[in-house]
């Protein structure tokens, strides 16, 4: 259409409206500060945790030794040897910091501060062991997965949650919202928006869990966790897009009864509840198998309680899919909600506006 | 000119009602706004105004009656093509203006070509065309405001409904934005302004809406209802005192400051008997009826 071409056309479809609002606020989102901070600190404690602990754990200890027979034992556990010529040399080398360690007539072993455990194990005699559950995962391991997974969503819903409010608040506050309204439907500006902040914090875990994984290929993290990791985050994807989904219009309901951006944290209290209580309860009761079970199909403790359940192998193969139907329909529950608060507070524009009276009002023409 | 009855209201505002909870905002507003004519819509803060305002641009529902333009009920469809200024300004602070125009001109339904086009085109004309790259928080409030005309005006409207459009603008600004809301009008929109600024509704507009109290007070064009609301007041400047008007039969002095004379004739008194008496004691400097004010009117009609 041109201007003043003096045609007269349709309202625009609903779609196209769609489309605008949330151009707009990926536009925006892109160029904030705050975003592009929280991506890059995502993406650094990703590296950090997968990468880290293999540089760290570094190069085998040496140790400095004299004796021909200790340095064959001691070459033998993995060890880089210096052989020295004797037993003054080996402990001035351990003086200088240029072994972690050496072995003296005796045999002793010296070190500065550490007792230094791969040196004792290669020369003493252990017993045959035999492990009775030879698959279990290193307990650090079986924590830190679940509860990283926990975080992620927690902090995502919670960070976008909180921008998805303040950026309704922002317009009405700013009353930018008037001319908004009577240009396109209430439920357009609430589903672009929706739909835009979803994208992105899908955008950001994607992104965050493609360099964990590819992260953890490089450092060489153990075939065993990997496995379980890979269908562990598959899994955590779609779980995470309608959870987020199904917390994303009640921020935006939230965003709508506050007047004010000082007024969000009061009147998103009851939802920061529902985002940080599961948070807690996956955390602290991810070894009760039974009420994680039942976590796992409690709409806010799903995309995490299913997904850990996932990593620990714990699950028949239609849990996750009979949980994501549960999750999908609290989804579209919510989304009615959501939207019933929002369009009833919108213009509201009188100081903070209670529950009960966005969900009788209805202020705008349908 | 052609008279009331003939103009073409094209906008028209049916026996409107709306009532928050107790409180009866507006009570079967009926009024029409002509195309091509600046309609000034006038009342004291909490007239009704804004109400009526949101109800023609539908953010806001009426309890009954109808808006229609052309004859048509308002659909989204039409309203898409109404300009509105809100008389609460907002616009996204952090957002540049050129930025945020074309976004509200797309919204409107305008091409991404078309809105851009429209908006260096607008905002030149308004005099902000060199701030276009800047956030909107960084303009002054004057700035602002213009940037604001601009986002109502984007899309070509049809129809223009702008709310206290002049309030916070200096008198430079409000002579930039009375030019472009002209053209506008002379294009063929009508234009629906509120304004509890008398003076300035008084210059600016063609017709008059008077509100109070939730309803319509008086309507039609400023020339007529000066007319209707003609007092039979008159003012005299002679040479000398003009004290001897208080014992002139039928007059009754409003106002005497020795040589000017302000006085109100009784029903049956004529004008030019005073002026002849006048004529006999001395030059007569000035003589004339005094045409009401729209702030006098406004006083009697809200009464």
């Amino acid at each position: 259409m041109t201007a003043g071409s003096g045609t007269t056309p349709a309202a625009m479809p609903m779609v196209a409206a769609v489309r605008l609002i949330a151009a707009r606020e990926i536009r925006v989102k892109l160029r904030d500060k705050t975003f592009l901070f929280s991506t890059v600190f995502f993406l650094f404690i990703a590296v950090a945790a997968t990468v880290l602990p293999s540089v760290l754990a570094g190069s085998p200890d040496s140790v400095a030794v004299a004796d021909q027979v200790a340095a064959t034992k001691l070459r033998d556990a993995g060890l880089t040897v210096h052989v020295v010529t004797d037993d003054d040399a080996a402990e001035r080398q351990v003086r200088d910091g240029d072994a972690d360690a050496a072995v003296v007539a005796g045999p002793q072993v010296l070190a500065m501060d550490d007792v230094p455990n791969s040196v004792v194990r290669a020369l003493s005699v252990s017993p045959p062991v035999r492990l009775l559950n030879p698959d279990a995962l290193d307990p650090v391991v079986a924590y830190m997965v679940p509860f990283a997974l926990a975080f992620v969503f927690f902090l995502t819903a919670f960070t976008f949650g909180l921008q998805i409010a303040q950026g309704v608040t922002e317009e009405k506050q700013t009353r930018v919202v008037e001319i908004l309204v009577s240009a396109v439907p209430v439920r357009a500006l609430l589903a672009g928006k929706v739909a835009a902040l979803t994208l992105l914090a899908f955008g950001q875990v994607a992104i965050v869990s493609l360099v964990a994984l590819v992260g953890m290929q490089l450092a060489g993290v153990d075939a065993q966790v990997a496995n379980l990791v890979q269908p562990t985050v598959a899994w955590f994807l779609p779980f995470f897009v309608l959870g987020f989904i199904m917390l994303a219009t009640l921020w935006a309901g939230v965003g709508a009864l506050a007047a004010r951006q000082e007024d969000i944290g009061a009147a998103s209290m009851p939802l920061q509840m529902v985002v940080m209580l599961p948070f807690f309860a996956v955390s602290f009761l991810s070894g009760n198998d039974t009420v994680m079970r039942v976590l796992s199909y409690f709409p806010p403790t799903a995309p995490t309680a299913m997904t850990i359940r996932i990593f620990h192998a714990d699950t028949a193969p239609w849990e996750p899919i009979l949980s994501l139907v549960v999750l999908a329909a609290t989804a579209v529950a919510t989304l009615a909600v959501g939207a019933r608060i929002y369009e009833g507070s919108l213009l509201r524009t009188n100081g903070r506006t209670s529950f009960a009276t966005a969900w009788r009002t209805r202020s705008t023409v349908a | 000119m052609p008279s009331v009855n003939t103009m073409t209201e094209e906008l028209n505002v049916e026996a409107v009602c709306r009532s928050f909870g107790e409180r009866q905002v507006l009570r079967d507003v009926t009024f029409g706004v002509a195309a091509g004519r600046m309609t000034g819509f006038v009342g004291a803060n909490g007239a009704g105004k804004t109400t009526m305002m949101r109800i023609i641009l539908g953010v806001l529902a009426a309890d009954s009656g109808s808006v229609t333009w052309r004859g048509a009920r308002l659909d989204r469809g039409v309203r898409q093509r109404f300009g509105y200024m809100p008389e609460e300004r907002g616009l996204y602070p952090k957002m540049t203006v050129a930025e945020q125009i074309v976004y509200l001109g797309r919204l409107h339904g305008l091409s991404a070509k078309a809105a851009h086009h429209n908006t260096s085109a607008l905002l030149d004309r308004l005099g902000v065309g060199d701030r276009a790259g800047d956030p909107v928080e960084k303009l002054s409030l004057g700035n602002q405001q213009r940037v604001q005309i601009a986002a109502a005006l984007v899309h070509d409207p049809e129809v223009l409904i702008l709310d206290e459009p002049f309030s916070g603008l200096d008198p430079l600004a409000v002579d930039v934005v009375l030019g472009v809301l002209r053209e506008r009008a002379l294009s063929g929109a009508p234009v629906l302004f509120s304004s509890h600024q008398l003076e300035v509704v008084e210059r600016l507009c063609d017709d008059l809406v008077i509100i109070a109290d939730g309803s319509i007070r008086a309507a039609g064009r400023r020339a007529d209802l000066r007319e209707r609301h003609a007092l039979p007041r008159y003012r005299m400047e002679v040479a000398t005192d003009a004290g001897w008007l208080r014992d002139v039969p039928g007059v009754t002095l409003v106002d005497l400051d020795g040589a000017h004379a302000v006085f109100d004739l009784a029903s049956g008194a004529d004008d030019q008997d005073v002026l002849r008496a006048a004529l006999r004691r001395g030059p007569v400097r000035s003589f004339g009826a005094v045409t009401p004010s729209l702030a006098e009117i406004f006083r009697e009609v809200t009464r």
